[in-house]
């Protein structure tokens, strides 16, 4: 936060050595720094236990009732959902280059990373949407319209299945993937302001920690992805 | 870089194994490749490995420790619940 008022007040001799983005409850750059990545990081500790109650219900309802959560994931679409884990992945390695193109002060390099970061994580949604459209054809959207026949396994074996249950599948699947949707669209803001911001030069070598707490964001819903993938999508193909 | 191009062969080689029958292993084959994908993820992409400040580590610590208090002792008591 460059506090530019309070620097001309206090004698320009005594700040004439300082960071100008230094704060004055901070001794040095690297204090300040080190405090705001260690707030960024209590705050993605509490999200990590946000998802963390969705994954255990989850968990839980997938071991009641193991058919219907089989059946429900086979009607998921594996290519879309391997498709976005990819995009997410080299979004991510943008996001590791923008803040190294912002540690050596390359401006213009930056805004493109930040701006290709964006165009990836709208990609993610697009194609999301896409699959939510599907979900929304097959009536396996929870609620009144809500329609679930008989699966068959890769056998040929058909799977019987309360439909009561399969909608408890797809409920917890719009639940985990709408929220890790919900910070996608939040991430995807933030960047584009960082993206504003880097472009007004507001971030320096010797200062640009939004972007690097921007960047661990956007890592940590990544993750969140890295395992809902797997969880919704991949697991229960043999059953 | 090289650590991005080794989290997108991960994530062909999950896909991959899902579509190989392999019984109780695939989810267990699924989620190890899942976890080895965010450990890579933590320690490179979000520089907990050579952080400057130590606390970072040990709050990232914390974070997955309790994650999974949640998930054990919540299975422990749905997984030997009797007349499920």
């Amino acid at each position: 936060m460059p506090d530019s008022q309070a620097t001309t007040q206090v004698s320009t001799l005594e700040h004439e050595a300082h960071n100008p983005a230094l704060v004055h409850q901070f001794a040095d750059a690297q204090q300040q720094k080190d405090a705001a990545s260690l707030g960024m990081w209590l705050f993605l500790v509490t999200e990590i236990m946000f998802f963390g109650g969705m994954f255990c219900a989850y968990l839980i309802y997938r071991l009641m009732y193991f058919n219907a959560f089989a059946a429900g994931s086979q009607q998921l679409n594996i290519g879309l959902g391997a498709f976005n884990t990819a995009v997410l992945i080299v979004s991510s390695v943008t996001v590791v280059l923008a803040v190294k193109a912002a540690e050596a002060g390359k401006r213009k390099l930056l805004v493109a990373y930040l701006v290709v970061t964006v165009l990836l994580g709208l990609t993610f949604l697009v194609v999301k949407g896409f699959e939510y459209r599907e979900k929304f054809e097959k009536h396996h959207v929870p609620g009144s319209t809500f329609q679930f026949t008989d699966t068959f396994d890769d056998n040929g074996k058909k799977i019987p299945v309360d439909p009561k249950e399969a909608e408890l599948f797809f409920s917890l699947y719009f639940a985990m993937t709408g929220m890790h949707a919900l910070h996608m669209i939040i991430g995807c803001g933030l960047f584009t302001g960082l993206a504003i911001l880097a472009w007004r030069g507001h971030y320096t070598p010797g200062y640009f920690t939004p972007i690097e707490n921007g960047g661990l964001y956007w890592h940590l819903v990544d993750i969140i992805w890295i395992y809902l993938f797997p969880l919704l999508y991949l697991i229960s193909r043999h059953s | 870089m090289l650590i991005g191009i080794t989290l997108l062969v991960l994530t062909a080689t999950t896909v991959g194994a899902a579509f190989v029958n392999l019984g109780p292993l695939n989810p267990v084959i699924a989620l190890l490749i899942a976890t080895i994908k965010a450990t890579l993820v933590v320690l490179f992409f979000m520089h907990v490995k050579g952080a400057s400040e130590k606390l970072t580590g040990a709050v990232v610590v914390s974070g997955f420790f309790f994650l999974a208090i949640l998930l054990s002792l919540s299975l422990a008591d749905y997984l030997t619940r009797s007349g499920r």
